[in-house]
């Protein structure tokens, strides 16, 4: 039996699920799964390729709708919330779940446009206010003084990772509580996810991040927590300093020390 | 939500129009052609003369119609085969990436010529010439019109087939030309046969076209409803049986009732081609 | 070597059977551009015809067939956007969208003189339109609307998923993504598959045959419910069935030089729009 709850007796628990099982048609992808995870932390899933760690991410922000054929069992709670519950709104799910997907995905639009875009559809539409949620976005995700004189240029003209930043920027801007970031700089240059690193350890204190990745060195240098992934179970979910330096089962340690996968 | 919901409803039922004017057009023709089939019964339309207008009986047998379609669509199938098939080859294994981007459009530009142009054009310039060459007293024919059904039918005939032979995967050919065979062989011994599927469906569905195509066969095959199997005799086809008369009939005549029994049966040779098409496409992983 | 040089006569063949097509096509335009030129002026676009074709100009033909096209695009474009999106973007795969999909490619297969015969029974008779601009241009609807839903979905297809991704996880709803981050977008490739359908529905004659065309009709429609001339049954009554066919053949060649500079025309904006927003949005 896997213990859920590795932390300190006063921790928050901001996302809680409960044996979750996910289908993709007649294919398990995840199998019964209960997990706590805590807010104002970072939380790093890893584990080997189509282990389910992306498709359990995806659960918290409810992405997995938006494929044909899937279904869950289980139970998910944000802040208490079944976010699963008939006639829950994903919508208001999505503005308080904010995601930055694996490949860096502006529109394209300008760089305001895209900042601006999730105030835009919540609603707000005073240019001032706008201008100024999106400035605050920029600065946060540390690339206002790159893109302050060019706010009007189209976003596909950014590098690789200024694009991540700004998808970050574009995230914060609708004002979230939680992050969660599918792998955000797999695709990126050595310095490129340098810079996204460091960006996710200026948010951690104002944010829950949930971080999927595939580079152990990743999780270590950033995360507080880690989950590993099997084919689908949950294995183990430490201290991230626990699990890299006494793990408490054998795959884990077999998987970290690249034994496998 | 609520505007969410009210857009897909919306969405979803423009997209159920397309099953709903299937559905129309089906009851419309039958509805149209049904009262012939009591009196005098379909029997009359087996009939081998197509005289609509008589002041002594009239007949209204559609087999000297079938028998001009399928004169002038087999011949013109016969040169638009090779044509498009060698054309599709050229452009898909043989022409340059230059070339390639200037012929695709050129061929694009064929199949937007309206037909009643091209059958202009075959009144005008086509005719004259097969009635010299031929010798014949008029060059209104079934040639003629079969001519220029292959200039309608080449376009959408090269670009189905080169959409399958660029569909074949490039293994099979580094396969091939590693065992020593030619670009040639390749392309007939193996990127064709691997092909063959896909241009046959191509095939299908430019005959669907040349069955259905009207205005360029009315105006050059001279119209005259004799059952024949001469390329150079004059013949009339559906489409344009249909076409030429049915502005002069009386609505809801025999006649009339008999133009609609005409539309049903192209209705169905073209829709059974359309389907035998998309099934081989889908069976042999062809479909986009 | 032998081997090599009875292939080179097979390359050549093939060369000659592609250039073959290319020369036909070429001298079809020539001959319709050498010969309808001359008789082409502003006169013949602006005037009337007179003497029932035999003298004077295309007028009602030229803007008959533009207000076919006008009614047609009214009423092919949001019907077979929305339809493209449904597919596109909300279609599950089950036994209906299958329905849908055959429909699509029965509809796309129906010969143009069935849609006449159609149109006909339809909406000229039962639902007693008349032969008029409206029962002609529903019924070159329904024709090129198999055409507009193919290209639109293939349009709205090609946006990358990310997009959809991204703006449904910012909590956009389905409907706020499509209007604002996949419709746009695809817009230029909607446009211009559009265009060609619409090109198709312009040199079309045998659905108008039986539902709108007026054989002779020296004036302009006042509303939808008249009758007008159009381009190109216009062409195909001076060239068969004028009593002095041969006299009018100057007419008759700048009728489809008109007819195909329409066409043509069409083409050329689609393939300018193309180009233009592919400059404008890259992926």
């Amino acid at each position: 039996m896997v213990e859920t709850s590795p932390f300190p007796a006063d921790t928050e628990h901001v996302i809680t699920a409960r044996q979750v099982n996910f289908f993709y048609g007649a294919t398990q992808a995840l199998f019964d799964i209960s997990m706590d995870i805590p807010g104002r932390r970072v939380t790093a899933f890893i584990g080997p390729s189509g282990c389910g760690k992306s498709t359990f991410l995806r659960i918290f922000n409810r992405m997995n709708d938006t494929i044909a054929g899937t279904r869950l069992e289980g139970d998910v709670r944000i802040n208490g919330e079944d976010i699963y519950e008939n006639g829950s709104n994903v919508v208001s799910l999505r503005r308080k779940v904010g995601m930055v997907f694996q490949k860096s995905n502006p529109f394209p639009k300008s760089i305001f446009d895209n900042v601006a875009y999730g105030p835009r559809i919540h609603g707000t539409k005073d240019r001032q206010e706008l201008a100024e949620i999106v400035e605050k976005s920029l600065v946060r995700s540390a690339l206002w003084d790159e893109v302050k004189d060019r706010l009007d240029t189209n976003a596909i003209g950014l590098s690789g990772g200024q694009q991540q930043r700004l998808c970050i920027a574009r995230a914060l801007a609708v004002g979230p509580e939680i992050l969660l970031m599918d792998e955000p700089a797999s695709a990126l240059d050595p310095k490129s996810t340098i810079r996204i690193e460091d960006l996710i350890g200026e948010l951690r204190n104002d944010y829950t991040i949930v971080i999927v990745t595939h580079n152990m060195q990743q999780a270590a240098r950033i995360s507080d927590y880690t989950a590993f992934f099997y084919e689908g179970r949950l294995v183990e979910f430490n201290p991230t300093k626990k699990i890299f330096t006494k793990p408490r089962e054998k795959q884990t340690e077999d998987y970290i020390t690249g034994r496998f996968g | 939500m609520w505007k969410d919901k009210a857009m897909r409803l919306l969405m979803l039922s423009a997209a159920s129009t397309s099953i709903f004017l299937v559905v129309l057009i089906f009851i419309f023709l039958v509805k149209e052609a049904a009262p012939f089939a009591l009196k005098p019964g379909l029997d009359a339309l087996f009939d081998r003369q197509w005289i609509p207008v008589s002041f002594v009986q009239e007949r209204y047998g559609i087999l000297p119609l079938i028998t001009g379609s399928a004169l002038v669509t087999g011949l013109s199938m016969l040169f638009t085969i090779p044509l498009s098939v060698l054309g599709a080859i050229y452009i898909a294994e043989i022409a340059s990436p230059v070339e390639r981007e200037i012929l695709k459009p050129f061929i694009e530009l064929l199949a937007s010529i309206p037909s009643v142009v091209l059958g202009f054009f075959g009144l005008v310039v086509l005719a004259p010439l097969i009635k010299t060459f031929f010798g014949l007293g008029t060059g209104l024919s079934a040639l003629t019109g079969a001519l220029l059904l292959t200039l309608m039918a080449i376009p959408t005939v090269i670009s189905l087939s080169e959409d399958a032979i660029m569909s074949v995967p490039h293994a099979y050919k580094d396969a091939s030309r590693a065992l020593g065979a030619s670009d040639l062989q390749t392309i007939f011994q193996v990127i064709i046969p691997a092909a063959l599927p896909g241009i046959i469906a191509a095939i299908m569905l430019g005959t669907g076209r040349v069955i259905g195509e009207t205005m360029a066969v009315l105006m050059v095959t001279g119209n005259s409803a004799l059952m024949t199997w001469s390329p150079l005799a004059p013949v009339r086809t559906m489409t344009a049986t249909i076409a030429a008369e049915m502005g002069e009939v009386s609505f809801g005549s025999l006649h009339y009732q008999a133009l609609f029994w005409i539309g049903l049966v192209l209705l169905a040779v073209t829709f059974l081609l359309n389907i035998i098409a998309q099934r081989v496409l889908v069976r042999y992983g062809m479909m986009k | 070597m032998r081997r090599q040089y009875s292939e080179q006569i097979i390359y050549v063949l093939i060369r000659l059977v592609m250039y073959s097509i290319v020369l036909v096509i070429g001298y079809i335009l020539f001959d319709i551009i050498r010969h309808g030129l001359p008789a082409l002026s502003w006169e013949f676009v602006s005037q009337y015809p007179r003497k029932s074709g035999a003298e004077g100009g295309i007028l009602p033909a030229i803007v008959g067939t533009l207000s076919l096209l006008v009614g047609t695009i009214a009423v092919a474009l949001p019907l077979g956007i929305c339809s493209a999106i449904y597919l596109s973007e909300y279609a599950e795969q089950n036994r209906f969208t299958d329905m849908i999909r055959l429909a699509i490619i029965t509809l796309a297969g129906v010969p143009s003189i069935v849609y006449g015969l159609f149109g006909l029974g339809l909406f000229v008779l039962f639902l007693n339109f008349g032969t008029s601009i409206l029962a002609g241009s529903l019924t070159l609807a329904c024709m090129i609307l198999p055409t507009i839903i193919v290209s639109s979905e293939e349009a709205l297809r090609a946006v990358p998923r990310g997009y959809r991704d991204a703006s449904l996880a910012l909590g956009a709803t389905k409907w706020e993504t499509i209007r604002t981050n996949v419709l746009p977008y695809s817009l230029s490739g909607i446009i211009t598959g559009s265009i060609l359908g619409i090109g198709r529905a312009a040199g079309e004659t045998a659905p108008i045959l039986l539902t709108v065309a007026a054989f002779y009709l020296p004036r302009l429609p006042n509303s939808i419910f008249d009758q007008v001339m159009a381009l190109p049954y216009h062409l195909y009554i001076l060239a068969t069935q004028h009593p002095e066919a041969d006299k009018v053949l100057p007419l008759q060649y700048a009728t489809a030089l008109v007819l195909l500079l329409l066409v043509l025309g069409l083409s050329l904006g689609a393939i300018f729009i193309r180009i233009h927003f592919r400059k404008k949005y890259r992926w």
